[in-house]
């Protein structure tokens, strides 16, 4: 098992790397950079008393140097004006906009990303399981057909637009406050029970509307699974031994559905963390998402870089969870992979 | 058994029909039609039978037949607009006036200044009938960019206005608008899934056939691309467009960005169907009698799948009109004039929207419907696909 641990993480340096690359290119495309757009806007004002002092930043971040050694710079890969100093080492960036470094702008939103995130797929597990197996062990019955409607629904309406309108409702008949993640009156206030009863208030409609589109495709996978292997022989033979309905669904086929049900957390993570992202800038939440949305806009390279390269590392670290869970239920896994290599 | 005790003996009996050996493996004609049927027929017969997706395959049909003639459905031009009626709420179409017939017609607006919310309250005045007219000369436009023209299918009556969805904040007409938003949606999911399908045939069919390192080297790709979260990187991108490039040019680069992150879905399905049937006989045949690698898999492998191909294409276009719809809602897409589901939704983004003008998200209603009959089109295209099961 620890073998397969090591295996794993080994194999997702080059990922990791790959993806800081592409984030890197990404973040470049946009011709010019913040200083540069600045120190244009300075100079058509005829101010060349910022001018020097954004200089000294380009400089300082190497905005002048060539793109692949700024990307080693940012890295931590090769030494930079302080030397050795980028995310390898534990610095983010710096945000031109906020005139901070990116770790004090994001700070409270990546956990905040990450419980939302984490509330959401648990959402989706606690809430697809049940009407999975309801569904495959009365296929074609009312409530069936009823959950398909509901989860193709789920699937056609846009994230955000859901966001809305639940908002609106909620709002309406609970009283709860509009946007946030909290009541406007716990804000900087200490942790207490008050406190946490509202965040938990709060998260239920971004956790529903993030989850919908997920727990539709999570229900129709199980289903799929389930009447897979409700169709195999040894559920006969084990009907045929007298097992009651019950007691045969739990002992046999409902275990070896439960495998690709982890493993989905894949092709479930990267479409979770793309709607808490519209999600949060629609209700505005305290997350990472609007945060990028003006990053991107106003071009505030290392800050929009920093969040993208983070939402795709939440992602790969899900999936490595995903796996080793996978490992750990069901052998077969683990062996392969080790035979494979 | 006994034989008849005075039996004479049988006559020698034969058939005068001609003796046709055949005969046991003969079929009925409706057997033959069956085994006959090319396989595209057969799918068609699969297909057929399954009700919803016939039905969301004619509204996909009727909806992309009527974006040539977007400007004769439409009642009034895109940037028609009326500012004596600013966020006017929907009217109400009528056939009875008094309880006399008048046909198709609408109450004209009243318009009283509501003095706590400082706003126009429009009600409708039920005095003022104002009959639609069909086939009529309305707004002036350019066909096709040929003719100059301003026939319309529905006009509103001389000096009458007819809003059967309201106006937005500026004046325009919803309904006009979202007429013309189909235009764009529709297509921003089809050019789009061009691209992505082009890619992924390209590079799933290079991995799949020549295997090796370019296999691991696309496995690779397809690995990291499936791990990231598409919608930042589609906001990254959509950013990353100059922003001096005329709303059209913008189009193409929105389209081409849905594109290029929609394809390794497809290029893994290529590549596993091309590992197998590349080892099939026929395919060695098509190798030993000089056919170079693209006639081959274009040829001989690619035909035995494309059935597969083109289902779950038409299942990733709703993804790319929800991903447009997302982008120009969140103000990262197209940009006006071009007018989409998602630029029209723009306007709805906050919550007084929904309090006191909820007609301005109506644009939601095509884009679920669109969504639906395109994953319902898809289901059915995905069953018919394989017509011998």
């Amino acid at each position: 098992m620890l073998r397969y641990i090591v295996q794993r993480l080994i194999v997702m340096v080059p990922t990791l790397l790959a993806i800081s690359l592409l984030t890197f290119i990404i973040i470049q495309l946009p011709p010019g950079d913040y200083l540069s757009n600045q120190m244009a806007e300075l100079r058509s004002r005829g101010e060349a008393a910022g001018i020097e002092k954004l200089e000294f930043l380009r400089t300082q971040f190497g905005l002048d140097k060539p793109w692949w050694e700024q990307y080693a710079v940012w890295l931590g890969a090769w030494p930079g004006p302080d030397g050795f100093s980028g995310l390898l080492q534990g610095n983010w960036g710096w945000s031109f906009e906020y005139s901070k470094p990116v770790a004090d702008v994001v700070g409270d939103g990546l956990v905040l990303t990450i419980i939302l995130n984490a509330a959401t797929v648990l959402f989706v597990y606690v809430v697809a399981f049940p009407i999975g197996i309801y569904s495959a062990t009365r296929q074609y019955s009312w409530g069936d057909y009823g959950f398909t409607l509901l989860g193709y629904i789920g699937l056609a309406i846009p994230n955000f637009l859901l966001g809305l309108v639940l908002l609106y409702y909620f709002n309406k008949w609970f009283g709860i406050s509009v946007g946030g993640l909290m009541d406007p009156d716990y804000i900087d206030q200490p942790w207490s029970m008050g406190k946490l009863w509202s965040v938990m208030a709060h998260l239920i409609v971004p956790v529903i509307v993030i989850g919908t589109s997920g727990t539709a495709g999570m229900i129709r996978r199980l289903r799929a699974n389930l009447l897979d292997e409700l169709q195999k022989q040894y559920v006969v033979t084990a009907r045929s031994k007298g097992l009651t309905e019950r007691r045969l669904l739990w002992k046999y086929p409902l275990r070896m559905s439960l495998n690709p049900f982890i493993a989905d957390i894949g092709n479930l993570l990267p479409g979770l963390i793309s709607g808490s992202v519209i999600v949060s800038v629609v209700l505005n939440l305290p997350t990472i998402g609007p945060v990028l949305l003006d990053a991107l806009s106003s071009q505030d390279q290392y800050l929009a870089g920093f969040i993208l390269l983070f939402v795709a590392v939440l992602t790969v670290f899900g999936m490595l969870v995903s796996d080793l869970l996978l490992a750990v239920l069901d052998p077969r896994i683990r062996l392969s992979g080790e035979a494979s290599t | 058994m006994t034989m008849p005790t005075d039996s004479r003996k049988l006559d020698h009996y034969v058939n005068p029909e001609p003796f046709d050996p055949y005969q046991a493996e003969t079929l009925t004609p409706e057997q033959e039609r069956f085994y006959l049927a090319s396989q595209w027929k057969m799918m068609w017969w699969k297909f057929r039978r399954h009700k919803l997706a016939l039905v969301s395959g004619l509204f996909l049909l009727v909806l992309y037949g009527s974006i040539p003639f977007t400007e004769i459905i439409a009642t009034y031009g895109l940037e028609t607009r009326n500012s004596d009626y600013l966020l006017a709420p929907p009217q109400r179409l009528h056939l009875f006036h008094e309880g006399r017939f008048v046909g198709p017609f609408v109450y004209g607006y009243e318009a009283k200044p509501n003095l706590e919310t400082f706003r126009w309250d429009y009600v409708e005045n039920s005095g003022d009938v104002q009959p639609l007219r069909f086939l009529c000369r309305g707004d002036a436009y350019k066909m096709w960019n040929l003719w100059n023209w301003d026939v319309h299918l529905v006009c509103p009556a001389e000096n009458g206005v007819f809003y059967p969805l309201g106006t937005d904040r500026l004046g325009h007409d919803m309904m006009s608008r979202i007429v013309y938003g189909t235009r764009i949606s529709l297509t921003v999911g089809l050019i789009g899934i061009t691209i992505s399908f082009l890619i992924g045939i390209t590079l799933g069919g290079l991995a799949g056939y020549y295997g090796g390192w370019i296999d691991s080297v696309v496995q690779r790709m397809i690995e990291i691309l499936r791990s990231l979260p598409e919608l930042p990187l589609w906001l990254a991108l959509s950013a990353a467009l100059p922003v001096n490039w005329s709303p059209i040019l913008i189009y193409l680069g929105i389209t081409v960005i849905l594109g290029l992150l929609d394809w390794p879905g497809l290029a893994r399905a290529v590549r596993s169907k091309l590992l197998a049937l590349r080892e099939e006989d026929y395919a060695t045949a098509a190798v030993l009698m000089g056919a170079r690698p693209k006639r081959v898999i274009a040829r001989h492998l690619l035909p035995n799948f494309m059935s597969h191909l083109i289902a779950s294409a038409t299942l990733s276009i709703p993804s790319m009109i929800l991903g447009e719809t997302a982008l120009s809602f969140l103000g990262l897409g197209l940009r006006p004039p071009i007018t989409s589901w998602g630029v029209l939704l723009n306007e709805a983004q906050n919550l007084s929207a929904i309090e006191f003008y909820p007609w301005i998200m109506s644009p939601m209603i095509p884009v679920i419907m669109v969504i639906l009959a395109f994953n319902f089109f898809g289901d059915g295209l995905r069953d018919a696909a394989d017509p011998y099961k």
